[in-house]
């Protein structure tokens, strides 16, 4: 039944909702404290969820294929090479890099043994490469096998098990944290929805008395949804505190002592308004959930 | 204007509470309900703000046919009627005059009007005084008064009034008495099932006997009939 409410009734309802949080004194602090912890472990788990989402995206970019060309190719047929790989269908960029750019890449990631490998730069024994990239990290397997078939190329290196090994770790941490999230968020709403189910057994009799006044169920109804949302937006007050101060502590001082190349957390600005945001809006859909769910037994009169 | 026709009641538990109920009552009427316990008024009067369903048989209020009513139009029809009880039903929680409020605050009524009517109603059942009070804080015969207060205020055609003055001495039920009077003699139809032999002698209204589930007696202006 839709309805236009008049907005005196809405003030109504407000004034109503606002009065049973206190009315209800531990009740309502039981129901504030289930949505609080359900909700610190719900923005732990996100805020894990997302950085580690974001570091697998980093890796995926910069997954590159080196293909390695046969020792004995001549000129011509390293452009050719360059022109066939640069045909296949997803490639984004390909670069050369001769034997001698490669050697300097090799002594610069060896550090101080490097100094020895500067003795084979008179008889330098490594192949020129192409270096390839996938407009989609997703593709790099499909078409390192293809540039693998075509002539002239001695072999493909793309790390092949750290990618795979990257992607089903990558599926599976985001499967487990949605699940993990999905139960919490559920026992929430039981939580809640039980403790409201209490106080609401007391006013059993107060809801049968209204409705022998001739008020509908929406009308009783409003105040229980706004009771529920309060509820469920001051157990966010704590989890939002915390996720922002914690989140401010591990960009300030954790993560400048990291050092590895792709293990970068993600900016505070936006991620944790955007976080904070989701999980007042979860906690209020949690205090919604819970009380308009109990209040429903006790409508059907 | 009431009009039952073939009511039958059976409750889930098996108990027939009514046995094929005929009856009209026309606008402005002042009716008593009498009849030993469990014979079957509680029933006849729960029938018609539709607490209860019957098994069979049709009943029309106002032109409107409960068998047809929608489960949300009822509190619509609760709306036309004002409904007493032996225990008063108020909301322990609100005030004499949030009670009285609550009814026409469910019909969105503006705030001015609810102010006036209240206060109004308030005065015509001589509790005006007390308007501040919550129901632990007053008496049983002003608790009862408050719940009249509460059943007129939204100008019902139909008031129902089940054994308002079991829980009241004789002195404070005549004083309620005196409310009802009041309200019938403005037009409103008034139902009332009672147990008060002096009440129902005294005040000669139309009674309607009901036994085991059937009208055994409807005079215009009867007598209680049983030994009390």
């Amino acid at each position: 039944m839709i309805t236009v409410m008049k907005l005196r009734t809405i003030n109504r309802h407000l004034r109503e909702g606002v009065k049973n949080v206190f009315r209800n004194g531990w009740m309502s602090v039981a129901s504030i404290g289930a949505v609080t912890v359900t909700l610190i472990l719900v923005g732990a788990f996100l805020t894990l969820i997302f950085n580690l989402n974001q570091m697998a995206e980093n890796v995926e970019q910069d997954v590159e294929i080196n293909t390695l060309i046969d020792l004995t190719v001549n000129k011509e047929d390293i452009l050719e090479l360059g022109d066939q790989i640069k045909a296949i269908d997803g490639v984004d960029s390909v670069l050369f890099s001769s034997k001698d750019d490669e050697l300097q890449k090799l002594i610069t990631s060896m550090g101080e043994q490097g100094k020895s490998w500067g003795l084979f730069e008179q008889d330098n024994p490594l192949n020129h490469v192409y270096i390839v990239r996938a407009k989609d990290p997703n593709q790099t397997m499909a078409i390192a096998e293809k540039i693998e078939a075509m002539d002239h190329v001695e072999e493909v290196n793309y790390g092949k098990d750290v990618v795979e090994r990257l992607f089903e770790f990558n599926k599976y941490a985001r499967i487990i944290g949605l699940v993990l999230i999905g139960g919490l968020v559920f026992t929430a709403i039981f939580l809640i929805s039980n403790t409201i189910k209490l106080t609401i057994m007391a006013r059993s009799r107060e809801i049968g008395i209204m409705k022998l006044v001739g008020a509908t169920n929406g009308f009783i109804r409003w105040p229980f949804f706004i009771e529920g949302m309060l509820l469920g937006i001051l157990g966010s007050i704590l989890p939002v505190t915390a996720i922002m101060a914690g989140y401010y502590y591990l960009i300030t001082n954790v993560s400048q002592h990291i050092t590895l190349p792709f293990v970068k957390l993600l900016p505070f600005n936006p991620f944790a308004w955007q976080l904070s945001l989701a999980i007042v809006g979860v906690g209020a859909l949690i205090g919604i959930w819970g009380s308009v769910m109990s209040v429903r037994k006790f409508l059907k009169v | 204007m009431i009009v039952m026709k073939d009511i039958f009641k059976t409750y889930n538990n098996g108990v027939t509470a009514l046995n094929g109920v005929n009856v009209e009552i026309k606008q402005g009427e002042f009716v008593y309900i009498v009849g030993p316990s469990g014979a079957g008024k509680s029933t006849f009067i729960r029938l018609m703000y539709r607490e209860a369903k019957p098994t069979s048989g049709s009943i029309i209020i106002n032109d409107i046919d409960l068998g047809e009513l929608k489960e949300r139009k009822v509190p619509e029809l609760r709306r036309q009627i004002g409904v007493i009880f032996q225990d008063f039903k108020l909301l322990p929680k609100l005030s004499t005059y949030e009670n009285v409020a609550f009814a026409l605050e469910v019909t969105e009524e503006h705030p001015r009007n609810i102010r006036k009517r209240v206060l109004e109603v308030l005065d015509l059942v001589g509790l005006k005084n007390k308007a501040r009070s919550f129901p632990n804080e007053l008496s049983g015969g002003e608790q009862q008064r408050v719940s009249i207060a509460r059943a007129i205020v939204n100008h019902p055609k139909i008031v129902i009034a089940d054994e308002p003055t079991g829980n009241l001495d004789p002195e404070t039920s005549w004083g309620i008495m005196r409310v009802f009077e009041e309200i019938n003699s403005r037009g409103t139809t008034i139902i009332m099932a009672t147990h008060s032999k002096e009440i129902v002698n005294t005040i000669k209204k139309r009674v309607i006997a009901i036994e085991d589930g059937l009208i055994v007696r409807d005079e215009r202006r009867g007598d209680y009939g049983y030994e009390a």
